[in-house]
Formats: C-alpha cells, structure tokens, sequence
C-alpha cells in the first residue's frame, strides 16, 4: 500500500514529538533534514515508535531491518514520498 | 533530653520497673546483633518532596504544620460507580515545567514525580552530579504500583487496538524498577542500585539499603520511594484491600487511632533524600545536614496461627501483630545505639484500621509504656502513599527535628483510652527533638523502622 | 571478621523439565527448550517463541485455594522455596525463625494475573473504566506484589528480613546479592532467595514486540534462541524460578550440610546510559566483575567459567564480550563463556537464580553448559562460547553476570567450597 499524502518535515517533526518528546535539540529555522537523529534528540525507541506512527498514518510499511538505516530526516522522507524502495 | 550519657550508661533515672520491662521486651524480642557492617550513621543532606499537601519540602512542612490535608474527591476520572471516592491527589503538578519533554511520552505520572523529587533532593543538597564519580552514586528506590496508569493505557491499547499499537516504552515504563533507572540516567548515576518492593514497609526498607550501601563505600545515596496509581484500574485495585475508607467527609475519612478510624485513604507521591557518608558530606562542604539516619531494621510477621504457611489463608488483615513491629523497633533502636526513652516521637504506620491501629498501639506502648512517647501520624494529611509513605515520615521527623516541633495527626482527635499511646493531636507540638522513630507497615507482614537523630558533628 | 556465605539448598523451575535433575539434563544435554507459544494464540504477535515450563500447581502439591491466591509466579517461588529447603536438609522447626529471612527477585511480577484480572474488569479491554463488580479479592496484590515473598516467608516460616528486589533482567542475580549482604552484616543467618517470573502472556510479549528485542524467527522456535550467533536477532521469553538456601559458612558446616557453592563476590552498577540501550564498550558491567572479584579476592586468571547473560539481542552479546575483555583482559579468551539462554530462554527477573543454579552445578559436576545454536561466527563475538556441546572442564570459580532495562549490571562470583576453604 502505497500512501499518496506527501510528509513534509513538519510532519515528520510533530509525529517525533509525539512519539519521543518535543526535542530542546531540533534548531527551530535551521534545515535539519540532513543531521542524524541523535544529534536532534531522538533515539532508536523514538524512531521505533515513530514508525508505527507513519505506518499508520501514511500507510507506508517500515520494515524492521529498515529502521536502523534510517539515521535522518531526510531518510523517513524519501522512504515516505517513494523517493526511496520500501 | 535530661538524662545524661552517664546516667543513660547506669540506668540511672529510669524507675526499676521500666528497666525491667524494656529487658523481658529485649528477650522476646530476640538477640540484637551488633555486628552489622551498615552500623555507621549516614547523614540526610537533602530532601525532595511530593505530597497531596505540599509540592517542595516547605510548602509541604508548611501545610503539615497549618493542618491543611490534601485528601480531595478523585477528580481525574468519574467515581461515580465506586464506593469510596477520596484520595491524596496532587493537583498542582505540571511535569512539563519541572522536567524535559523528552522524558514525558515514556514516564507514568509516578516516575515524573520521583524523577523531580530527586532534582529537588539534589539541588537541595547543592550536589553537582557531573562532578563527581559516577560509581560513587548509587539509586535505590521502593515502589509498589510500578507505572500503574502508563500500563493500563497500554493494556487497553493491546485489547482494543493489538499489539502493534503497545508503545515501545511500556516494557520499561510499567516495571518496578523504572524510577531507579530514570534516576541513575538523568543524573549520570553509575554506583550501586536497586528497587525493593514491601508496599507501604518499601520506602523504609530504600532508606536501609541506602544506608547499607553508604556503610559498604558509596559515599553518597539518592533514596526514598514514591507511589501513584491513580487510574480506574489502579482505583479499583486499591479497593480490593478491603482496607479503603467509604467515608465522604474528606476531612473524617482518614482518622488514625481515632475511635472512628473508619479505613484508610491511598495517597500518591512521596519523597526521595539524599544521603551520604559523614566524612564525604564534610569533604565537598555539604551546606546542611537534615539528620542521621541512625538505625533501620525489618522483620515479618509469623505466618497466620503460626503454621507452617501454606495451610493458613492469609485473604484477612491478622490480628496479633505487634510482636513483629515492636521487634523491627527494638532492632532499629540497638543499631542507633539508643534506648526507648531516648527516642522524643514516634512517627507511626498509623493503619486508620481499628484491628491495626489497636496492634500498633500495643507495640508502641509495650515498647516505651503507656503514653511513654509523642506518637504522631501526619498522613492523615495525605493518606497513605505506599512506597513513598515512610520516606515522607523520614523527611517529616527530620523538619521535627530542625523545627523542634512535632506536627500533630490530622483530624484525629478522639484515641481511646486503652490503647494507652500519646497520640499528637489539634495542634503541633513545641518540643526539642533529638531522636524520631518511623515506623512502617507493608500489607501480610512487612514491618521496617527507622531511627533518625540530629546530626552529630 | 566477615562472615562466609555458601548454598546449601536449590529449588528449579524451569523449561525443559521439573527439578534440579532435569534442569542440569537439559542443559548438559545441550537440549533447547523454547517452542511456539501454546498459552495463548500468539499469531497476532512479531515473536510467537517462548520457553514455557509444564507446570501443574496441583501436580506440584499446592491446595486449590493456595492455586487459587496465588499468582503463576508466587507458584513457582514457592514450590521452588519448598524444594530448596528440602534439599538443603535444614530443619525449619529448629532455627530461630527471626533469623531466617527472605529475598526475592522478580521483574514484571504478577503479570500473568493482572492480565487476567484487567480483562475480567474492563470487558475484554473495551473499557477505560473499569467495572468494580467482577473484583478479585487479590487485585491489590498483583499489582503491589510483596505477597510473593510473603508467600515464601510463609512457606518457610520466616520471621526475619524479607525483601522483594525488582531490578528487571538483574532481579535474580541481585536479589541473592542481596540475601548474601543481610547474612553477612548479621541481619540474617539463613535466607531463601533467588527470584522467579511468568512473563509468556499477551502484553509482556507485545510490549517486547514493540521494541524489537524478542526474535521474530517463528519458523523454527527450537532453534529461535542463539546468543552469540552471527545471526542472532533477538531473545526468547521464558518463564522459570530458582531458589535457594544460603547460610552462614561456620554453622552450615557445624550442621554437616551439603555445600554447593560460596557466593565469594557480588557487585552491581549501573550503565546510566538508557533505559534500554547499551553502550558497546561494556564499562559498567567490566567494572562490576571487577569489584566482585576483588571481594572474591581473585585475580582474573582465577575464573574457570563465565556464565554469561547472553540474551542473544545483537547488542547485548557485543557489549558483553566487551565487558568480559576488558575486566578479564587476555584471559577472557582462555576461558570458556556460555549462555544457557540458548536452551531455557530469558526469563526476565528469574534467569539469574537460574543461572547461579547452572553456575553451582558446572562446579559440582566439572562440566561447562553449552551455548545452543551456535552455528555463524560474529566477529565481534570472538570469545570461546562453548558451542552445542557440553564440556567436561574442570570448574572451581564461576563469573555469572546479568544485564538489565534500567542500566543495571551484576556480576557475581561463586566457588567451589573446597577450594573456597
């Protein structure tokens, strides 16, 4: 199942949020869609979450073994918006 | 105080009757070992305080003095369908404020609790954890409900949603040992640490281990215990006790060693202190030293009729049960070094269930004679707190004796005659205090003490 | 002075057969225990695995109201208590009961019946409110769960300190680290302690599930659990409890008690690093061995065997080699490291005790515990882990280690009584 909303990543931003706490660490105005998610104050188990999230609301699969590849936004943007195999 | 060390060292000044009592409670009491490593004193250096009272250390004292309860009807859910209503509720707690977003989605109510208590506890001590070693802090924590309202919601989820819809921080959320770990991360703890379980005996039972561990070379303990569980399933969890005040009165439904004592009210929060070892404390220049944690023990009682266990059902609160609470007493106060007149209050488990009430007088007064000591019981301000209560008491006898003023048991007012005990009741005290005896309970059996001291310098 | 503690008694529960017998066949035999989940339908779950024990409360000598209060988890305690004193040949009725005391570990407690009991109230989990009529008179102590060493005080009649030690995955190693300190300070003279848990039902396997840390290899659960294994990929649940008899070195041997082990070193830190995660260099738990051997007063070389946690996630066995590199330094790769995980599971708060029960028994019979399903190297796992085989080794002093959620790291030396005398 393929999603055709697109995720932005504000999107991304608000599910993180929700899913690991709203991070002191994401530079408000910076682009941000290249740092690592450690760097941005979010860990594996926030991305676990996250992906449940996406799953549910974007209706694109995330794989387990693709998880831990996935190290920055702009990761979980192509992933969502098809730039990216499932 | 006006015996001496020299007349206390004679047994002069105590009428001959008394000595002879407080020996055959020595011998029924057992032997009392002396030789425990964790003998040496630790000293308090700072407290963080949650209570349906008071948020903080002051404002708390400052409503146990003035008498305010904070025993409110339960507001976060409909109680309509159950039969008791009341609770120690804390209200004013925004954990945002108090602690990064990041720690919210993963942490139960109970855990954002204790994880600000120790930033309080912490800050008050004026330590700075980063500069020290990391293996010479240690966390141990006593918790009874473990994350009780984070799990229901992910039980709820698991049977309503499937499994796929469990968060992935339920596995660590929910258990027992979740505020220990909380702890140890957010203020880079790597010593010594644990969890214990003994309901509402736990939080004592934290404080010895703690002081335990100081006695064996961690030269400093963030200790203590808090409880919260609060939801519709922890509610009805409480409930199934037996023991749970239906009074709606909130002002008269938790009345220790009252006449009317009718149950008892569950409360939420608690306290977590800081304790280290005298020469480390001096060492960083420790700002102030609340008191020593002197002397702790625990004991349990016979199983029911005093048959081999398993053919006895225990589904009834026992009668008979001041043996062991006096015996846990009576430990605590060897290890301290001290005698039963030696102590200036007693801060007690305080059941507000007549049977338990009764058995504690008893211990209390076969202990010290009758109306031999202050006994007071300031949860009848925030009901009962589970892991958190006896670390409230500790704090509590602590301000006693800071202050030299013993806060009186709430509402109580009306202690019948035979139970032959000097409850504190309507007003504080004014009385210099030295020494304070906590005393803790923990449902089928659980009985700890502590005893705490001014600091000796 | 410091006073001595030795094992006297063991009680097992465990997959794979009833009693200390069948638990150390099962082990020495190399044999696995872990099976597709037949407590419930597990197929709505990532990991379907577990190691279940065959465990009849009847069969193993509880009343039915005993069966009835009690929680599976209290069961096994109990039974465990029972069979641990029974084994140790101490008459009960002779000791002072205010020195006999009790220690328990246990991670998740009574979830087997609070999950019953939430199902019951909250209409099959329709309800956010739940609904008071359908109330067991033992909700409150599923969720407060000190009445399992009560139970066991009970059982065993004692009146001295009893203690509940809930440290997650390190409960079992603890709460004997634990009895260990209350005999040695002089609270205590004789404890039971050890630890149980029966995880295997709807919501410890999902709440699991959902960080990914049990197996998702369904297909084949006999060989789902493989610690150390290059394609490792997860732990299996398991249930199971160990118990025992520790006393007091001089009067255990006054009493001519059969000695199994002295537990000569116990330590415990914590990695302060995340709740769940490990850091790969393994410095909290190297330096837990490190403080236990030293109150061992044993150098490194001294280890025969480490009986490993081994859990079998990916970074667990990494940062445990780690840990045993770093603390044992080259003689780490001359001494043989095993997990027993591979055969009972993980049994969360209980795998502890049973690995000091594996730990005593390498050391009465010189035989080292294999790891199963060891089959792929993993470079970062390069120690001697003992694969398939049980060996014959002889086995003086064992290093067993536990890792937990929460940072916890124990480590814990025991020794043949021989050579500990």
């Amino acid at each position: 199942m393929q999603s055709t909303i697109t995720m932005t990543i504000d999107d991304l931003h608000r599910i993180l949020a929700d899913c690991g706490g709203a991070s002191e660490d994401w530079p408000r105005g910076a682009d941000v869609h290249d740092r690592r998610f450690e760097e941005l104050g979010y860990d594996s188990l926030a991305l676990m979450e996250a992906a449940v999230r996406i799953e549910k609301e974007y209706g694109t699969p995330v794989p387990d073994e693709l998880i831990p590849t996935l190290s920055t936004p702009r990761d979980v943007l192509d992933l969502v918006n098809g730039a990216r195999p499932a | 105080m006006s015996t001496s060390e020299e007349e206390r060292a004679m047994g002069g000044g105590i009428p001959s009757a008394v000595r002879q009592t407080v020996r055959d409670a020595a011998r029924e009491d057992g032997p009392a070992e002396t030789a425990r490593s964790g003998s040496s004193p630790v000293y308090v250096t700072g407290i963080g305080v949650a209570a349906p009272n008071g948020l903080g250390l002051e404002r708390y004292w400052e409503a146990v003095l003035a008498g305010r309860s904070g025993i409110v009807p339960i507001s976060r859910f409909d109680t309509s369908r159950y039969p008791a209503r009341l609770a120690g509720q804390i209200e004013d707690f925004d954990a945002s404020t108090h602690l990064p977003s990041r720690l919210l989605p993963q942490t139960d109510v109970s855990t954002r609790l204790a994880l600000s208590a120790a930033d309080w506890a912490i800050a008050d001590a004026g330590v700075d954890a980063s500069s020290a070693t990391d293996y010479d802090m240690g966390v141990v924590t006593a918790n009874g409900c473990g994350g009780f309202d984070f799990t229901h919601r992910e039980f709820k989820k698991l049977w309503s949603e499937g499994p796929q819809a469990v968060s992935v921080y339920e596995s660590f959320a929910w258990f027992y040992a979740v505020n220990t770990g909380q702890i140890s991360i957010r203020n880079g703890m790597r010593g010594p640490s644990s969890a214990l379980v003994a309901e509402q005996a736990g939080g004592l039972d934290a404080l010895g281990h703690a002081r335990r561990t100081v006695g064996r070379g961690t030269p400093l303990m963030v200790t203590g215990g808090v409880d919260s569980a609060f939801d519709p399933w922890g509610w009805v969890s409480h409930l199934s006790s037996g023991r749970i005040s239906h009074a709606t009165d909130p002002e008269r439904a938790y009345l220790p060693f009252d006449r009317e004592a009718r149950g008892q009210v569950p409360g939420e929060g608690g306290a977590i202190l800081l304790v280290e070892d005298p020469a480390a404390a001096r060492a960083r220049g420790a700002r102030r030293v609340y008191g020593e944690l002197a002397g702790y023990a625990s004991t349990f009682d016979a199983a029911p009729g005093r048959v081999r266990g398993r053919a006895a059902h225990p589904a009834r609160p026992r009668r008979g049960r001041a043996a062991g609470l006096r015996r846990a007493a009576r430990l605590a106060l060897t290890e301290a070094g001290l005698e039963p007149q030696d102590v200036d209050v007693v801060f007690a488990d305080a059941a507000g269930v007549r049977d338990l009430d009764r058995v504690e007088a008893a211990a209390i007064r076969d202990l010290f004679g009758v109306h031999g000591v202050p006994v007071t019981a300031p949860k009848a301000l925030t009901g009962r707190l589970g892991a958190g209560g006896g670390p409230l008491d500790v704090a509590t006898a602590l301000l006693s004796i800071r202050d030299g003023v013993i806060p009186a048991s709430g509402a109580t007012a009306d202690v019948p005659a035979e139970y032959g005990i000097d409850v504190v009741t309507g007003a504080p005290r004014e009385i210099r205090v030295r020494h304070a005896l906590v005393l803790a309970r923990g449902r089928w059996g659980f009985n700890s003490a502590v005893v705490v001291r001014a600091a000796t310098t | 002075m410091t006073r001595r503690v030795v094992i006297t008694g063991i009680g097992v529960r465990a997959p794979g057969g009833k009693g200390v017998k069948e638990f150390w066949s099962t082990l020495s035999g190399g044999r696995t225990a872990t099976r597709r989940i037949t407590f419930f339908d597990p197929s709505p779950y990532r990991s379907q695995v577990a190691a279940e024990a065959d465990f009849d409360p009847v069969v193993e000598g509880l009343t039915a109201a005993e069966a009835d209060r009690m929680d599976r988890a209290t069961q096994f305690a109990v039974v465990c208590a029972d069979e641990a004193v029974q084994d140790s040949g101490l008459d009960l009725t002779a000791l002072d009961p205010y020195r006999v005391g009790v220690s328990l570990g246990s991670a998740v407690a009574a979830a087997t019946s609070l999950e019953r009991e939430y199902l019951n109230l909250s209409g099959g989990g329709r309800n956010w409110e739940v609904d008071p009529a359908g109330l067991s008179p033992y909700m409150f102590d599923y969720m407060v769960p000190s009445v399992m060493p009560a139970e066991v005080a009970w059982a065993v009649g004692a009146e001295g300190p009893v203690a509940m030690v809930s440290n997650g995955c390190t409960s079992g190693l603890d709460s004997v680290g634990h009895a260990v300190q209350l005999i040695r300070e002089g609270s205590a003279d004789t404890m039971v302690a050890g630890a149980s848990d029966t995880p295997i039902t709807p919501i410890v396997v999902a709440c699991f599930d959902a960080i990914k840390a049990t197996t998702p290899r369904n297909d084949a659960p006999e060989e789902a659990s493989r610690p150390f294994d290059g394609s490792r990929n997860g732990f299996v649940l398991a249930e199971g409890a160990a118990m025992f008899v520790l006393e007091e070195y001089d009067s255990a041997k006054r009493r001519g008690a059969p000695i199994y082990a002295e537990v000569t070193g116990y330590a415990t830190r914590s990695n302060a690093f995340h709740m769940t995660g490990l850091k790969p260099d393994g410095r909290e738990m190297a330096e837990a061995i490190r403080v236990a051997l030293n109150e061992s007063r044993a150098d490194p070389t001294a280890v025969d065997y480490i009986n490993a946690h081994g859990s079998g996630t990916k970074q667990n066995d990494r940062h445990e080699t780690a840990a045993f590199k770093r603390s044992l330094g080259p003689h780490a790769y001359a001494t043989p490291v095993s997990s027993i995980k591979s055969m009972v599971g993980h049994s969360l708060g209980a795998i502890g005790s049973l690995e000091i029960a594996a730990s005593v028994l390498a050391i009465q019979h010189d035989v080292v515990p294999p790891t199963a399903n060891l089959h792929i190297s993993d470079p970062e796992c390069d120690l001697d882990y003992v694969p398939i085989t049980a060996r014959e080794h002889r086995v003086d002093t064992v290093l067993t280690v536990g890792s937990g959620f929460g940072g916890f790291q124990s480590a814990m030396v025991l020794r043949d009584p021989e050579e500990a005398a």
